[in-house]
């Protein structure tokens, strides 16, 4: 993967610059020892390193700002960072970059249940926003599976998704307000707990924006009420294509349901083998969750079991207990980490439109031979957000290239029939040069185009999201 | 000018030589008096597949012909666009390019979202006549910067919407509201508070001072709505008003019926649900309408008054929705931005529209 080469004229004004940030934050707040600076060397993933030339970890927005403009006088690229869960690199440094921590600023701001809103810093995690309002019964809906570790800053970066979003949306849909820093150290205040925006959406193009407009340091997040309970149905099939069939039957009907999650043959098979939970041996297996009272959730499942039995299912399990549903989910729940047993793997996170699945799943079982390593696929099946898991293995030369390589043509095909390169874990460096496969030049000139507006100088996250040939002439207008 | 194609579009874009006032069926009361840029010419659903809750159309589709073809597919635009023509006395079709171009949403954006939460994907055309597209056709993607929603009420300021792609969710097999006595905007919000704090899923929550009655619909099967009825009946008491009568009575709140033949400037305020109360104590309204559980409050003043000098500072915003063109005028038509967020919005307009083509004047 390549990455800019670090400004010698930046890396050798280092020990000004820890100067001039120790007189705005406390001084253990600024890591500039190179032992200590490695804990930022990558995220999660981890196939890339580069440890970076100092991180702060400010506490307060005004902190924040006084590190941006700092940074800005200097000319100092910053990579912001939430708890470093990416999946596509978002939070990769460079080795004369200032990684930018929100980790310290995780305070509960206000809670307001009458007017269903929570105030967080952003370092808050995922988790413990509903853990903060979980007293009354309420919680956040987007739940990406990182949520015990994921901070909200790094979901609003990247526009986090989740197992639930065919129903609540993703954090788009449930982010009210920001409170974002720009790179020249000037807060903006953008929503707050009202909807809609009076002007432009800045909100809505913010969210997902992966670090490169700003620095969000306060949000505003919409809560909602718990329902009364939730139980899933899992199902088998002996045919991938009919198990697409019956999703599209199911929301034909009418029936929303909060999840319907979908698991291939390998990935069956390793779930099976770690974490036991009963799951049968079949092509394709669909666990569909339906929430609301007793007698509501009974009257769901019953119309969703009626259209399954329409498609030979080999295998129909409806939960009955609280026991039950917690088994069928424990397969799921546990797919990456099955998966990591058996090998080393890479997660994609193509989205593709749920009619063209079984075309999809048939070109990618044979470029798993072409390439010849194993894919497994677990799959919001609801959204058509796909995610394959590469098999290989990281000690063996050229494996991780060929993986690589095996990933790029998978998001290409998901472009191809319609889709897009990532539904939920952002371009990050690693989906930056497959954009120009979704995307026009001048498509990609009108998004750089924003980042001009609100970072004119391209000091926040540079290298990231669009091809580096792309963004080139920027980026070096600039140093 | 009334192109027929993307392509004709661009092109006319491209050699425009001064300002166009770009509507779509020319429903929502933009006024302008530059020559006219219709989307109308630009026609047809492109796409429609309901096993994946997708739909794309060009953007001058009339919306009566994309409801007509969800509904025989029992599939609705969950955001309940508002139709502003009986409220302004506009004539004409409303399009969904319009509804897109101008995030219009109704009283079900409080459970359901607004239409920039439905909105996947745009191709449009920007200030110098090139073709440019956001988003896709499905509804998670992150791939990229979300012009899309920069896109969704930018009121054609940023570019001419071409075609965009929706998701579209099943219409409920019944709705019932039910309706409960207040005495006050502070106990009708407490009461549509209380509501929205329920696990009942309440997709309507609407106050009308004219009649004293909080409104609350719910919607869904027909067993789950009745149960649904039943417990908030426990915890609020009221009256259930059946299907029929429930969808006409939203109907006329979500097109503010009530203000229509009344004489006075409309404001739209969007604020938080639990201010709405003090804030519309300050309005000191001749009408007021309460929808969003408070969230959402309609204003009828006379003519001519400046809504934001009697409020000042306040959470939120107010667009104005209905007046003379010198009240238009003299107090534009959106709510100012502070000086950070004002900065960036001239920034993007330059970017994206740097001949100052489209729709001058009308975000200021």
């Amino acid at each position: 993967m390549e990455m800019p080469q670090p400004n010698p004229d930046v890396l050798a004004r280092k020990r000004a610059l820890v100067a001039q940030l120790q007189q705005v934050l406390p001084p253990e707040a600024v890591i500039h020892d190179e032992a200590e600076t490695r804990a930022y060397e990558c995220d999660a993933l981890t196939a890339y390193k580069c440890p970076p030339m100092l991180a702060v970890l400010p506490s307060t927005t005004q902190q924040v700002s006084d590190v941006l403009r700092i940074c800005h006088a200097e000319g100092v690229p910053v990579v912001p960072r939430g708890s470093g869960t990416s999946l596509a690199g978002g939070a990769l440094p460079t080795a004369d970059c200032v990684i930018l921590g929100v980790a310290r600023m995780n305070e509960v701001l206000e809670v307001d249940y009458d007017n269903r809103f929570i105030r967080v810093q952003t370092g808050r995690t995922n988790l413990s926003v509903t853990g903060a309002v979980e007293e009354q019964d309420f919680f956040y809906a987007p739940d990406p599976s990182s949520q015990l570790a994921c901070a909200i800053a790094g979901n609003i970066a990247m526009n986090s998704g989740g197992a639930h979003c065919l129903k609540y949306g993703v954090t788009t849909n449930n982010l009210m307000g920001v409170i974002m820093v720009m790179m020249d150290g000037s807060v903006a205040e953008i929503g707050g707990a009202y909807l809609d925006a009076g002007g432009l959406d800045l909100l809505g193009v913010i969210c997902g924006s992966e670090g490169q407009l700003g620095v969000v340091t306060e949000a505003t997040l919409r809560i909602l009420r718990k329902p009364e309970g939730a139980r899933p149905v899992l199902m088998g099939f002996d045919d991938n294509e009919v198990a697409g069939q019956c999703v599209s039957d199911i929301i034909k009907s009418g029936i929303l349901p909060v999840a319907i999650e979908f698991m291939d043959r390998l990935c069956i098979r390793a779930c099976e083998n770690f974490a036991k939970a009963g799951y049968p041996d079949c092509e394709a297996l669909l666990i569909v969750e339906v929430e609301g009272s007793e007698t509501e959730i009974d009257s769901q499942l019953s119309k969703i079991i009626e259209i399954a039995k329409r498609h030979n299912p080999v295998e129909l399990r409806e939960s009955q207990t609280a026991d039950e549903s917690a088994r069928i989910w424990l397969g799921r729940k546990s797919a990456f980490g099955a998966m990591g047993q058996i090998n080393d793997y890479m997660c994609l996170d193509g989205t593709i439109p749920v009619s063209s699945l079984p075309l999809v799943l048939r070109r990618i079982g044979e470029l798993s031979k072409e390439y010849g390593l194993p894919v497994g696929n677990v799959f919001h099946a609801g959204d058509g957000n796909m995610h394959p898991l590469i098999l290989f293995d990281a000690n063996t030369p050229g494996d991780l290239e060929k993986c690589e390589a095996f990933g790029a043509d998978i998001l290409k095909l998901c472009v191809d029939v319609g889709g897009c390169l990532t539904g939920e874990h952002g371009v990050g460096i690693e989906k930056r040069d497959l954009m120009a496969h979704q995307y026009a030049p001048q498509d990609l000139e009108a998004q750089m185009a924003l980042k001009d507006v609100f970072d004119p100088d391209w000091l926040l996250n540079p290298a990231k999201v669009f091809p580096l040939r792309a963004s080139a002439a920027r980026r070096i207008a600039v140093e | 000018m009334r192109p027929e194609t993307e392509a004709e579009l661009a092109e006319l874009v491209a050699g425009l030589n001064g300002p166009v006032h770009v509507v779509g069926g020319g429903t929502r009361g933009i006024g302008g008096t530059d020559p006219v840029l219709t989307t109308a010419g630009l026609s047809g659903i492109t796409l429609y597949e309901p096993g994946a809750l997708t739909l794309v159309a060009r953007t001058g589709t009339p919306l009566a012909e994309i409801e007509a073809a969800l509904q025989t597919e029992g599939q609705q635009l969950a955001f309940e666009p508002m139709d502003h023509r009986r409220l302004l006395g506009t004539t004409g079709e409303p399009t969904i390019g319009g509804v897109v171009a101008a995030n219009i949403s109704g009283p079900r954006r409080i459970q359901a979202g607004a239409c920039r939460d439905f909105l996947m994907g745009v191709r449009y055309v920007d200030g110098q006549g090139q073709v440019i597209k956001n988003g896709g056709r499905v509804m998670k993607n992150v791939t990229g910067y979300d012009l899309v929603k920069l896109l969704a009420g930018s009121w054609g300021t940023l570019g001419v919407l071409s075609e965009v792609s929706l998701k579209v969710l099943p219409m409920p097999e019944v709705q019932m509201s039910l309706t409960v006595s207040v005495d006050d905007v502070r106990t009708a919000v407490s009461v549509m508070s209380a509501a929205l704090k329920s696990p009942y899923e309440v997709s309507g929550a609407a106050y009308d001072p004219t009649n004293g009655q909080a409104l609350l619909r719910l919607e869904g099967f027909s067993d789950s709505v009745a149960y649904r009825l039943d417990r908030l009946r426990e915890i609020l008491g009221g009256e259930s008003v059946e299907s029929a009568g429930s969808a006409a009575l939203w109907d006329d709140l979500r097109d503010v019926r009530g203000f229509e033949d009344l004489d006075g400037d409309v404001w739209r305020l969007s604020v938080k649900p639990g201010d709405a109360p003090d804030i519309a104590a300050r309005i000191n309204a001749d009408r007021v309408l309460y929808d969003w559980g408070g969230g959402l409050i309609w204003a009828l003043v006379p003519g001519g008054t400046d809504l934001p000098v009697r409020l000042g500072r306040f959470e939120g915003h107010a667009t104005l929705v209905r007046a003379d063109a010198r009240t238009l005028e003299d107090l534009g038509r959106f709510h100012p931005e502070d000086a950070t967020v004002e900065a960036l919005t001239r920034g993007i307009r330059q970017k994206f529209d740097p001949r100052c083509v489209f729709n001058q004047g009308l975000m200021r």
